[in-house]
């Protein structure tokens, strides 16, 4: 088990007063908080954040760490001293915030035996304790192609379960989830019964899978919209072409309306994310220049230069 | 095993996905007291007359557990987290537009 610097985490100085101390939880809860934040490793912070507020809010937890010295350093292999909780008397006998079951076990093995306790009485039966299990929230990642087609991921998870001596274990488990077709980005899947399991006669809890897409090498989304870019030549451009594009459904045939000019969108109707509306894809014109790299491109060029009367910065008026 | 390899199915919490005040309040578990509070404070918005008649979309769903993790967590009132939730969803939506533009 490894040590927390509860003060390190905090970022505030071990002689902190209890004030700095709620102010620099607020500063960091809003910074870190999973639906605001936009931290990538916003939901670990976060849980780290509260834990060590949880002790250091507290005066008696926060003096029976201080007591632990403070020679300890954050990582280092921990073990609590026998009885050193000797002489402290923790009001309210621990914690029952909901998230309690998020916190490390070093947290646990220094405040966390109320915890440990209420499951164990809710396991023999002995104490008639019953509560829902928790909802859980998770990520399952998804490609494009599959808010087309639909599809089947399988997700693991992380469950806090008891084993046969009634201590707190975190198991892995995995489900096959059905992913409809026609989802969007940032959606979310609710499967009913799939989160923790409850206590005593609670029900479990719910899953909560939110849809992200992994980035897709040609196409850009927003909401059902899809986005690609198609580069023309400046001959398909000016004159009007007929070209292939890919889509996530396959490859079709575009017609390149004529005198287009680069960066002109072309909307393909009903061609994005499937629905009952279902969404656009829009190719935008990228006009892409042969290069005069022969004897031929060159003259070529050079014709065009003496024979077209075009100037693109007239609009600069220069 | 045909069920094994079609996975288990959820329900997705889209604008067609609609709940009765009563699932939404037992899915969030909450009063629907509660949930009556943030319809008259404008953060969610039901479809369907009195409260008997509502129906919530699942985008509703996804707003009332974010209201709940916002009031414990930060401790903002309703009408904080009604602000947070709209700022929310415009920072969201112009992410997404600048992702469609912006080339790697």
């Amino acid at each position: 088990m490894q040590y927390k610097d509860y003060y390190a985490v905090m970022g505030v100085d071990k002689n902190a007063t209890q004030d700095e101390i709620k102010r620099a939880y607020r500063r960091l809860a809003r910074k870190y908080h999973p639906d605001v934040s936009k931290e990538p490793d916003a939901e670990k912070r976060f849980k780290e954040v509260g834990e060590a507020y949880e002790v250091l809010k507290d005066p008696e937890k926060r003096a029976a760490y201080d007591q632990l010295g403070a020679n300890w350093k954050a990582g280092q292999d921990f073990h609590p001293p026998p009885d050193w909780d000797a002489g402290f008397e923790f009001s309210g006998g621990g914690f029952t915030d909901a998230d309690a079951a998020g916190y490390s076990d070093f947290f646990e093995s220094l405040f966390g035996r109320g915890f440990d306790s209420a499951f164990r009485s809710a396991r023999s039966g002995a104490g008639g304790f019953h509560a829902e299990g928790q909802d859980h929230h998770a990520k399952v990642l998804i490609d494009l192609e599959d808010a087309f087609t639909g599809a089947v991921r399988g997700i693991s998870l992380q469950t806090p379960q008891l084993d046969e001596r009634g201590h707190v274990v975190t198991r892995t488990r995995t489900l096959k989830v059905r992913i409809p077709k026609g989802v969007r980005q940032g959606q979310q899947i609710r499967l009913v019964g799939q989160g923790s399991p409850g206590i005593g006669q609670g029900a479990s809890g719910d899953l909560y899978l939110e849809v992200e897409f992994k980035p897709h090498p040609l196409f850009r989304v927003d909401g059902r919209d899809l986005y690609v870019d198609l580069p023309v030549t400046p001959w398909e451009a000016a004159l009007g072409a007929k070209v292939k594009l890919p889509t996530p459904a396959g490859v079709i045939d575009l017609s390149i309306p004529t005198g287009s000019s680069g960066g002109r969108k072309l909307r393909l109707k009903g061609r994005g994310i499937p629905a009952a509306t279902p969404g656009d894809l829009y190719a935008i014109l990228q006009i892409a220049l042969p290069p005069a790299d022969s004897e031929k491109a060159n003259a070529l060029y050079r014709k065009m230069e003496q024979e077209l009367a075009f100037n693109p910065r007239a609009g600069l008026g220069v | 095993m045909r069920s094994e390899s079609e996975g288990i199915s959820g329900l997705l919490l889209d604008e067609r996905c609609s709940l009765t005040l009563g699932e939404l309040s037992r899915a969030c578990r909450v009063h629907a007291e509660w949930v009556i509070e943030l319809v008259e404070q404008g953060i969610i918005e039901p479809s369907g007359g009195g409260a008997r008649q509502w129906r919530f979309s699942g985008t509703c769903l996804g707003r009332v557990m974010q209201v709940q993790r916002l009031q414990r967590d930060l401790g903002v009132n309703l009408a904080g987290a009604a602000l947070a939730l709209d700022l929310l969803e415009e920072v969201r939506t112009l992410r997404r537009r600048l992702s469609v533009f912006e080339q790697e």
